[in-house]
């Protein structure tokens, strides 16, 4: 095995980079593969929340950087998935107590060991996301179809670039389609011109994925969320296959296609 | 409903004053010029051609344009015709 190491960044807080980690892991893992994340936001630590997993981290990333215990101690198995695993950051550190040739060092130990590494960049521009993109063979960058997001993931795309790491894939997150046809939010094409980068995902907005995160349950676990759907179709693009994005007006109620038919979209 | 009202009174929708406003600020983020570094370098261009050039400064056209993720500085610069000159 040799993994492909991801990261997901987006400059901005708030986009939905750990829910997206979280889902696209559990689709990967779905599928047959096995997948580890790391939680790579040190000090400000929730991907295990949202992963459900918090009750039983015992070892954290630092701890394996800093030698207290082996990579395989601190991996916490998902019982839902046997291929899943999740790797917390620590909590009472902060992003210095990780150089970005810890990352590069700890990612090449887990490359033979897994086919996917999926690393959960935390917000901002400075020593975590170094961090957390230093490894990476491709990074995504997630962004809402929303000014200052659109703002900040274009200057995380220009570092990214500046860093030699190349293009970028794109996920556009938390699009309200209803919204977009009343033109009171830039749409998929809009966000897509604005950053110039390939698209790998169109994320709709929805509830579920909240309740999915209360529960600790990833939607893409569920077969029914577009969202979870969504999470699911990057999933297998990330493995090079051709899926073609939602339909996301599919979902509209009657009232919704009839304004349309009339021409008042 | 609010983008129906908007058509009414003229107003662009706010999806389409968020990307214009986007385009511009992109611009200026990835090219680290401000507009008031832009304007005094389209000053020191002027006079530098005009050392070498007739021009009419007022017909002179120099901007940023964007191009994928490119940014160019673009300029349209109309020289004055020698015989115009004469005739002038």
């Amino acid at each position: 095995m040799s993994a492909k190491i991801i990261t997901i960044t987006s400059g901005k807080g708030g986009v939905g980079k750990t829910t997206a980690v979280a889902n696209i892991a559990v689709a990967l893992a779905s599928d047959g593969k096995k997948v580890c994340c790391i939680d790579g936001d040190i000090g400000l630590r929730n991907l295990d929340v949202v992963m459900g997993l918090e009750n039983r981290i015992v070892y954290d990333l630092v701890d394996v950087i800093e030698g207290r215990c082996r990579l395989r101690q601190a991996m916490i198995r998902d019982k839902r998935l046997p291929e899943l695993y999740l790797i917390p950051a620590a909590q009472t550190r902060d992003k210095s107590a990780v150089s970005p040739s810890d990352m590069v060092r700890l990612c090449d130990e887990l490359r033979p060991e897994v086919d996917w590494v999926l690393i959960d960049s935390p917000a901002g521009i400075e020593r975590g996301f170094r961090n957390a993109i230093a490894a990476a063979d491709e990074v995504l960058v997630i962004t809402n179809p929303e000014v200052s997001a659109v703002r900040d993931a274009d200057r995380v795309v220009g570092l990214l670039e500046a860093e030699g790491k190349g293009a970028p894939s794109l996920v556009i997150n938390r699009l309200n389609p209803s919204m977009v046809r009343n033109h009171d939010m830039l749409s998929a094409e809009d966000v897509l011109d604005l950053l110039a980068i390939p698209l790998i995902g169109i994320v709709p907005e929805d509830e579920s994925v909240i309740v999915g995160t209360n529960r600790g349950t990833p939607i893409a676990l569920d077969g029914k969320s577009k969202a979870g759907q969504a999470f699911r179709n990057i999933a297998l693009r990330l493995q090079g296959q051709q899926v073609p994005f939602l339909d996301l007006d599919a979902h509209d109620g009657l009232w919704a296609r009839l304004q349309r038919l009339t021409g008042r979209k | 409903m609010s983008s129906f009202f908007e058509r009414l009174s003229g107003r662009p929708s706010s999806a389409q004053s968020a990307k214009e406003r986007l385009q511009l600020v992109l611009i200026h983020d990835r090219t680290d010029l401000t507009p008031a570094e832009l304007e005094a370098l389209k000053d020191d261009i002027l006079t530098v051609i005009s050392r070498h050039v007739d021009i009419d400064p007022d017909a002179v056209q120099i901007g940023l344009e964007r191009r994928g993720r490119e940014q160019r500085l673009v300029a349209d610069i109309p020289l004055k015709s020698v015989s115009r000159r004469h005739a002038g």
